[in-house]
């Protein structure tokens, strides 16, 4: 599949990325080219193959439900960017 | 004594026999460290208050009759800067974690913690561990020790460099795709990647959860299975960890099989990609296990050569999602506002002028190709037909194995490239893979040792590729193969 400038500016606003204009354009032509190596795939009939979505397939893992202590509210935020010592803190979600 | 030159497991015996003390290995690789590191671009953390005060715990227990002191306590190891450390930061080589310190341990540290190792530092990797040549690190390109023009190989590079360049004796890292193996066959040591759930994933930073693995590097084999014993089991904090009993590792080492069939990929050992130095050294090594026993057989894995296309759909898939949780809201990196700019929604404009700054070249390619594999009207044509040609991958593995006890063959195509040479061209990158993401797709125990050196002295790799849960197995017929060629701990010489 061929995938256009336009294609590579939806897909990295959809990654939350914002790129620049070199970006775009280099971006675009290794998107491509990686993108024309995965088309492979394409030539292996898989009619009728169950999706293998893990290496080891395990189901229904579950843990007993007992409260166990967790991070502490401090250790919690002590990465982040910016908090008020209670939340973090993020800019206006509607401008 | 030039500790260098020993095993794990030797320091060990001396450690456990008073030899020597956990302080004065702890001083020795500190000093070689501060000697050969700078050259390398192996550490980029190292604390020497913490590895001292470390190794003098060590010391004043074993001084105190402690009986209850395992096999690697006081044995210094290296950790990937991928794996969560509350004492050393963990900035996975990107701009994105360059102060993050973790409020907590993962599993395999905490193991390690208790068992009494000391942290010789954390080691450069590709940024998130998306790489093969430890280059897209913010701390700049590792260099392998034995020839400082070429990469280590990666992303585990400065976890296979610093044994390579005798600066610690024991390493972890971890493997997507062959990111323990590649760089171990680069850098002429030996790595595992254990059969997918034996070692907890909890605390390391996730790549491709469904592929990554945690696993040892060290110079011998017994080397690894003593870490081994350490850092696998069942961990109730990852889900995906696998219930079933562990085997002693080092306990059942010397019991290979005297008889054991051999398969040899016939895809891979016929392919016109594979370096000839690199073939007659597998052919060699071949010799090598029928004097110990193999019946070596050919065999076939037709799809063999969707490995990379599958993986490369695959895992860029899981990293984006994976990835998203870099926002500059919780943890890590956050982008200044654009002062005066008007946006419809401010966060929105936060998280992307973030990741934009934040992630390097190679974290955002794969994060955009895996944002459109999974976007609506590609999930079918990509995601779900990767998945697909992934079971038919674990399917060409299980019939082989009918046959076969192990396979073995070239861990990777050709040796060490050149710093610079890939770092442009992706599809060119993802080759490197050739051999190794199989083990990933289909979640087999797989092994690099070293096998030989090519004329201009750069290490070769072999690997031996079980079945799932075969992972002692794998081990020991490593070990049966380094016994038979007496293979002794071999740093790169360094001026």
């Amino acid at each position: 599949m061929s995938l256009s400038p336009t294609d590579v500016e939806r897909i990295a606003h959809l990654a939350r990325l914002q790129l620049s204009e070199a970006e775009l354009a280099s971006y675009s032509v290794q998107l491509q080219a990686i993108v024309t190596f995965v088309d492979q795939l394409q030539a292996v009939d898989t009619a009728g193959i169950e999706p293998m979505v893990h290496a080891i397939e395990l189901s229904n893992v579950l843990a007993a439900d007992e409260v166990r202590e967790g991070l502490s509210r401090d250790l919690a935020l002590s990465n982040s960017p910016d908090h008020d010592d209670e939340c973090f803190r993020v800019p206006a979600v509607l401008g | 004594m030039e500790w260098q030159f020993a095993s794990a497991a030797e320091i060990s015996r001396q450690l456990c026999s008073k030899q020597v003390s956990a302080t004065e290995i702890a001083k020795y690789f500190l000093s070689r460290i501060s000697k050969h590191n700078q050259a390398f671009n192996i550490f980029v953390h190292v604390d020497e208050e913490l590895v001292l005060k470390q190794a003098a715990e060590i010391d004043a227990r074993r001084a105190g009759g402690d009986i209850e002191l395992g096999a690697l306590a006081g044995v210094p190891v290296a950790i990937k800067d991928l794996l969560c450390t509350t004492d050393l930061p963990t900035t996975c080589g990107s701009r994105f974690c360059e102060k993050y310190v973790s409020p907590y341990d993962g599993t395999v540290i905490a193991k390690m913690r208790a068992a009494g190792m000391p942290w010789m530092g954390k080691t450069n990797l590709d940024e998130f561990a998306m790489g093969g040549s430890t280059e897209t690190s913010i701390f700049g390109a590792g260099r392998n020790p034995w020839d400082a023009q070429r990469t280590t190989g990666g992303s585990s590079g400065g976890s296979a460099a610093c044994l390579a360049a005798g600066l610690a004796p024991l390493a972890i890292g971890t493997d997507t795709g062959g990111s323990i193996r590649q760089p171990a066959a680069f850098c002429g040591v030996s790595g595992f990647k254990p059969t997918y759930g034996r070692v907890s994933r909890y605390g390391v930073v996730a790549f491709a959860s469904s592929l990554d693995q945690v696993g040892p590097m060290a110079h011998m084999v017994e080397d690894l299975a003593l870490a081994m014993d350490v850092i696998s089991g069942h961990d109730p904090l990852d889900s995906t960890s696998l219930p079933h009993e562990k085997p002693g590792y080092t306990a059942s080492l010397s019991q290979a099989p005297q008889r054991f069939r051999v398969g040899v990929v016939r895809e891979q050992i016929e392919s016109d990609g594979l370096n000839a130095e690199v073939k007659q050294a597998i052919l060699r090594t071949l010799d090598v296990l029928k004097e110990c026993g193999a019946d070596v057989r050919e065999v076939s894995l037709p799809h063999s050569k969707y490995w990379v296309p599958a993986y490369y759909v695959i895992a860029p898939c899981e990293a984006s999602s994976n990835l998203s949780r870099f926002d500059g809201a919780h943890f890590g990196f956050r982008a200044e506002p654009l002062e005066g700019k008007k946006s419809k929604s401010p966060l929105v404009e936060m998280y992307s002028r973030t990741r934009a700054q934040g992630f390097g070249a190679e974290v955002k390619r794969r994060i955009m190709l895996g944002t459109y594999a999974l976007s609506s009207g590609y999930y079918d044509a990509y995601y779900l037909k990767a998945l697909q040609v992934r079971r038919l991958i674990r399917q060409d593995f299980d019939r082989a194995f009918e046959d076969v006890d192990i396979l073995v063959g070239p861990t990777t195509p050709n040796t060490a490239f050149k710093i610079g040479e890939k770092v442009d061209d992706p599809v060119q990158m993802y080759l490197e893979d050739l051999y190794t993401v199989g083990a990933n797709l289909a979640g087999l125990p797989a092994l690099s040792v070293p096998c030989g050196r090519s004329q201009v002295g750069l290490p070769i790799g072999v690997q031996f590729q079980g079945r799932p849960l075969d992972d002692a197995l794998v081990l020991q017929i490593g070990h049966r193969y380094q016994q038979a060629i007496g293979w002794r701990p071999t740093p790169a010489p360094l001026s």
